[in-house]
């Protein structure tokens, strides 16, 4: 398969070719073309593989030479690790990183390992592919724009520009390569990539605060990544392999567990969550693209990957505890934000601890839904991080509190974050359809925890969204406008993201069985059918209320004559309802805010319990599994 | 046309009283006056609104909230000033602070004279109103004063 | 057929029924304070008038809004009365409310916003237990669907009795009854005037009454799933049980007094989890 070098090769290429290109148009025009044609590779991969039939096939049994060039990228990221330690002085990371390094070196060298197939292709590759590339391209796109506005806006950072876009295009290949592996060792050279390039990127500004906050996530990484090699010890050691379906097939739990902490880790659960809303101080498109839509993902991908091993053991149920914890806790702790990036950032850890709490239960109903939220959350939260960056670029803030009236400032932006909004939550979308599968199956799995967890969850997640939403459409006019800052590259590429979202919820019946079925087919052996017809007839009904009813009701009350007043505010509005009369008879300003309930649900009062919690009951299982005693 | 008759809602307003008539009007409430029997509601609400209760004179500073409220409350609406000081000024008439009774900012349709008004004569009072509203509901289906009340609020 | 029937009968009745409970409900509560009250047909009155009434508004999206309000809590009560699937309900029941949320806030008016927010809490107070008797049916019966639900050969209540009375604890939120009526209330007088409908009037206000009754009937349905089984006389019982849950919500309304949001939430909370968290527990366990 000749599209799969394509695929990684061509971001490298445009990488190495970024820090060449100072100038601005070029570098626009470049990306932009870039872009297109990894879009229009992965067109081609999915044509190419659909003509074939759609079988998973696997490629590349002998690869001496490229295996050598792995084990010197390992070598040299460690010493990239070490080097920034010792300038920062950090002490962790650099060990972390040599003792991973080493071990693999060291497993690689004295157990023999069978030389097996290194990649493959088969419907979830796809489907990650397609996710990649186009979430992927498009936001390369909007970041031609938004760097512009960003320097513009933060004069005080330094113009490094060429070596963010190399970062985004190096960060494509790296997710590109992580998806095709099938060989552990393999994977865990593109995962060491990705968690270098986050590091890089969360310390773009290189301000006290980015440096601080990107060695938090490069050591949790590398936790992760520790994880990662022992699992290929343990596998290399008793299997004689380092594939991942051996991981499934074989009955021992500790390459599983380091596996599962890989995932977690990069996903940003519970105890790991801390590095994710760090991560926040980067660029928005870092952000959009790392921290929410893609690299994310890929813990998620890999515990998807080994559901089917996951299901009804203890690092299942592990697994699965921790996901459903980090969904209620981080959606919690989401209420008391107000900085819409840093809402953004709970709201992506808890919704892949959704996620992760399907693909730990492990069945095919919670793989299914696995894999829907996958989709769903990519597009939306991909949207929603470039409309708040968007929006912070013409308002300069991104406070939330800022974002009041919105919809008659900003109307463009406002109407795709309402999008993204409605998408993550709202009835007709994708993530209710989701979850309502995923509470379905763990009612049937008897995961009483997990459907306590997703109900209190759920009313949560409503709580932080609605108030937002609230915020965006009050009809409140302010005294002065706001210019639309927005570049053309920024809006074609939340258009694009806004269609596509548009499109999956018109089209969810379609996805569900040209898509996700045959994924969940091809993990477990036979399909399930978890839409049943009358959910059809239901989204018919709800598609009707949501495009039809609007439309009519829109024309009547536009018909309906109405005579406009003033807001009611006890009788002393002074006219603009924005300002009253206060008891010494002169003008105040109204100032309207959303509730944060920050005593009850802030940070300071529920983070730490909650990370206490959850690595104590990792730290459990963990002796559990090394003591022998599962 | 009985439409608004059946369901008076009452917004009540203390312009400048000494609170004698709001005691009073709050007694139409209790199990033994009971006003809800006729459907009266005492709202806070101008926007919903029918019947617009007022104690007190007018003075400066409650001149524009009068003034205010009246003109966020949909057609069709009467006013009823409710104890002397309501209706005229009463003792307060010549204060340096006092406009005088509630006419003399906004239409008054019932006068309720007391001091402070009995609960009896309230009521009465309110009932008097509910014809008056019902005769300009009339009319403003008929399209005789179709912008009655109406005041441009931006 | 049949259900087609029932919808139908939900469309069109529901607004009589529920305004006929108000009725009732304003008749009991007077009575309970020693007051004649209005007469039944009292909240009738109250709509033609508000139809008649001159459109004021504050701005031009809220009508919209409220409908949108009104429709979704419609197809909510058409999809639990045509027999479907009882989450996809209520999951499309809490966006409605999300849409009367956004109506209230819309105004960008003090009042309004105040209201809006405290009836986020409120949706966050109320919408685990709901989600959990969701479960709670589909553990009972086997299903989703409503039609199976109610061919039950025992009543769901048998199995779930602990949700049955976490329901009618966050009910009283659904019927904006004391002393959960923190974002509107049906009473005169409250701290911030008329919450979340501050500014609504005349036929604003008319639809979201309605929208209200379509939602009392929708929230007695539920209520009725509890106890109906595919015997014909457990339907008649259903209604005189509904009607006594009733009763009792109205004298839980007049007895106690409002509590703060933080109060509603927690209790709330603590409630369903007790209620709901341990019925539920109980049934996975015995299945």
């Amino acid at each position: 398969m000749y599209l799969i070098p394509v695929l990684i090769g061509l971001p490298v290429l445009l990488a190495v070719w970024m820090p060449f290109l100072r100038e601005e148009r070029v570098r626009g025009t470049v990306v932009y073309a870039g872009a297109g044609c990894i879009m229009a590779a992965t067109v081609w991969l999915l044509v190419a593989w659909g003509t074939g039939g759609c079988q998973s096939t696997v490629f590349f049994t002998a690869t001496k030479t490229v295996d050598h060039l792995m084990s010197l990228g390992d070598i040299f990221l460690m010493c990239l690790i070490v080097f920034m330690s010792v300038k920062y002085h950090r002490l962790a990371p650099a060990l972390l990183s040599v003792a991973q390094t080493a071990l693999l070196l060291y497993v690689e060298k004295t157990v023999p390992i069978a030389e097996k197939e290194h990649m493959m292709v088969d419907w979830l590759t796809v489907l990650m592919c397609v996710i990649i590339a186009f979430v992927g391209g498009f936001i390369c796109i909007y970041t031609v724009g938004y760097m512009k506005g960003y320097h513009a806006h933060h004069k005080e950072y330094k113009d490094r520009q060429p070596f963010f876009f190399s970062m985004l295009f190096l960060f494509l290949a790296a997710m590109f390569g992580l998806v095709f592996s099938q060989s552990l060792i393999w994977m865990y050279f593109f995962w060491e990539i990705t968690s270098v390039i986050s590091f890089l990127m969360i310390g773009y500004t290189r301000t006290e605060e980015a440096l601080e906050n990107s060695f938090s996530a490069l050591w949790m990484n590398l936790l992760g990544g520790l994880g990662f090699s022992v699992a290929i010890a343990a596998l290399a050691v008793s299997q004689g392999s380092a594939q991942l379906s051996d991981v499934i097939s074989s009955s021992s739990l500790l390459p599983l567990a380091c596996l599962a902490l890989a995932g977690l880790t990069k996903s940003a659960q519970m105890p790991f969550s801390t590095w994710l809303f760090g991560a926040m101080v980067a660029p928005t498109p870092s952000s959009a693209l790392l921290h929410s839509a893609t690299m994310v993902k890929a813990g998620v991908y890999l515990l998807i990957r080994i559901a089917p091993a996951l299901q009804g053991n203890a690092v299942g149920l592990m697994v699965s505890c921790i996901g459903g914890f980090t969904f209620i806790m981080a959606s919690m702790m989401a209420i008391a934000q107000n900085d819409g990036k840093k809402v953004l950032a709970f709201s992506t850890i808890s919704n892949l601890g959704l996620i992760v709490a399907c693909a730990g239960t492990g069945v095919k109903e919670t793989v299914w839904g696995a894999i829907f939220l996958m989709i769903f959350h990519s597009v939306s939260k991909s949207m929603l991080f470039q409309a708040v960056g968007a929006t912070e670029n013409c308002l300069g803030s991104r406070d939330i509190e800022d974002m009041h009236g919105m919809l008659l400032r900003l109307p463009k932006l406002t109407y795709i974050m309402g999008i993204g909004i409605a998408g993550m939550y709202l009835a007709p979308f994708g993530m209710l359809i989701s979850k309502w599968v995923a509470l379905k199956a763990f009612v049937d799995s008897g995961n009483v925890l997990l459907v306590i967890f997703i109900a209190y969850g759920s009313a949560t997640t409503m709580f932080y969204w609605t108030k937002w939403l609230a915020k965006l459409i009050s009809q409140h006019h302010a005294r002065t406008g706001v210019e639309d800052v927005t570049h053309r590259d920024e809006y074609l590429s939340m258009y694009v993201h806004s269609v596509i979202m548009l499109l999956l919820c018109l089209l969810l019946p379609l996805v569900a069985t040209y898509v996700v079925d045959p994924i969940v087919a091809e993990m477990f052996g036979t399909s399930v059918a978890v839409l049943s017809m009358s959910v059809l007839a239901t989204m018919a009904v709800m598609l009707a209320s949501v495009l039809i009813v609007p439309t009519i009701m829109f024309f009547v009350s536009k018909a309906a004559k109405k005579q406009l007043v003033e807001i009611y505010m006890g009788g002393i509005n002074r006219g603009d309802n924005r300002h009253f009369t206060d008891s010494f008879g002169e003008e105040k300003h109204l100032y309207l805010s959303n509730w944060y309930l920050r005593f009850e649900f802030g940070r300071r009062r529920l983070l730490k319990p909650s990370l206490v919690l959850s690595a104590v009951v990792l730290i459990i299982v963990f002796c559990m599994i090394l003591g022998g005693a599962l | 046309m009985k439409n608004v008759s059946k369901s008076p809602w009452l917004l009540h307003y203390d312009a400048s009283s000494c609170n004698g008539c709001d005691i009073e009007v709050l007694d139409c409430l209790t199990p033994k006056y009971d006003l809800e029997r006729f459907g009266v509601i005492n709202t806070g609400d101008p926007f919903q609104a029918d019947i617009l209760l007022i104690t007190g004179g007018v003075n400066s500073q409650t001149a524009s909230v009068v003034k205010q409220l009246y003109s966020q409350m949909p057609a069709p609406k009467v006013v009823v000033a409710v104890g002397i000081c309501a209706c005229t000024g009463g003792v307060f008439k010549e204060c340096y602070n006092i406009l005088g009774g509630i006419d003399t900012v906004i239409p008054v349709d019932v006068y309720v004279p007391g001091c402070a008004a009995r609960p009896e004569a309230i009521i009465d009072g309110v009932v008097r109103a509910l014809n008056i509203l019902d005769k300009k509901t009339a009319e403003l289906y008929a399209g005789k004063s179709g912008a009655q009340g109406g005041h441009d609020g931006r | 057929m049949n259900r087609a029937v029932l919808v139908i009968a939900y469309l069109v009745l529901a607004p009589a029924i529920g305004g006929l409970m108000d009725g009732f409900d304003r008749i009991v509560s007077a009575r309970m304070q020693r007051r004649r009250g209005p007469c039944l047909m009292q909240p009738f009155y109250d709509l033609r008038k508000l139809f008649s009434k001159q459109m004021l508004a504050v701005n031009n999206v809220q009508l919209l809004l409220n409908l949108s309000y009104l429709a979704f809590i419609v197809v909510a009560g058409a999809m639990l009365f045509g027999g479907m699937d009882i989450l996809m309900c209520l999951f499309i029941l809490s966006t409605a409310d999300i849409f009367l949320v956004m109506a209230a806030s819309s105004d960008s008016s003090p009042f309004a916003n105040m209201g809006a927010s405290r009836e986020m809490v409120q949706m966050m107070a109320y919408e685990p237990l709901t989600l959990l008797v969701a479960v709670g049916f589909y553990l009972a019966a086997g299903s989703f669907h409503v039609a199976d639900i109610v061919q039950a050969p025992v009543s769901a209540v048998v199995f779930m009795p602990g949700m049955l009375v976490g329901l009618m604890f966050t009910a009283a939120i659904k019927m904006r009854k004391s002393p959960f009526d923190l974002s509107t209330s049906h009473h005169a007088h409250q701290e911030m005037v008329k919450g979340i409908t501050t500014e609504m009037s005349g036929a604003t206000l008319a639809i979201m009454n309605i929208a209200e009754y379509y939602e009392l009937v929708l929230i007695f349905g539920i209520f009725a799933l509890f106890f109906v089984n595919s015997s014909w006389y457990s339907w008649p019982a259903a209604i005189l049980l509904c009607l006594g849950i009733y009763f009792l919500e109205i004298l839980w309304d007049n007895v106690s007094a409002r509590l703060k949001w933080s109060q509603v939430l927690s209790s709330c909370w603590i409630v369903s989890l007790l209620t709901g968290g341990l019925n539920l527990l109980i049934l996975m366990l015995i299945q």
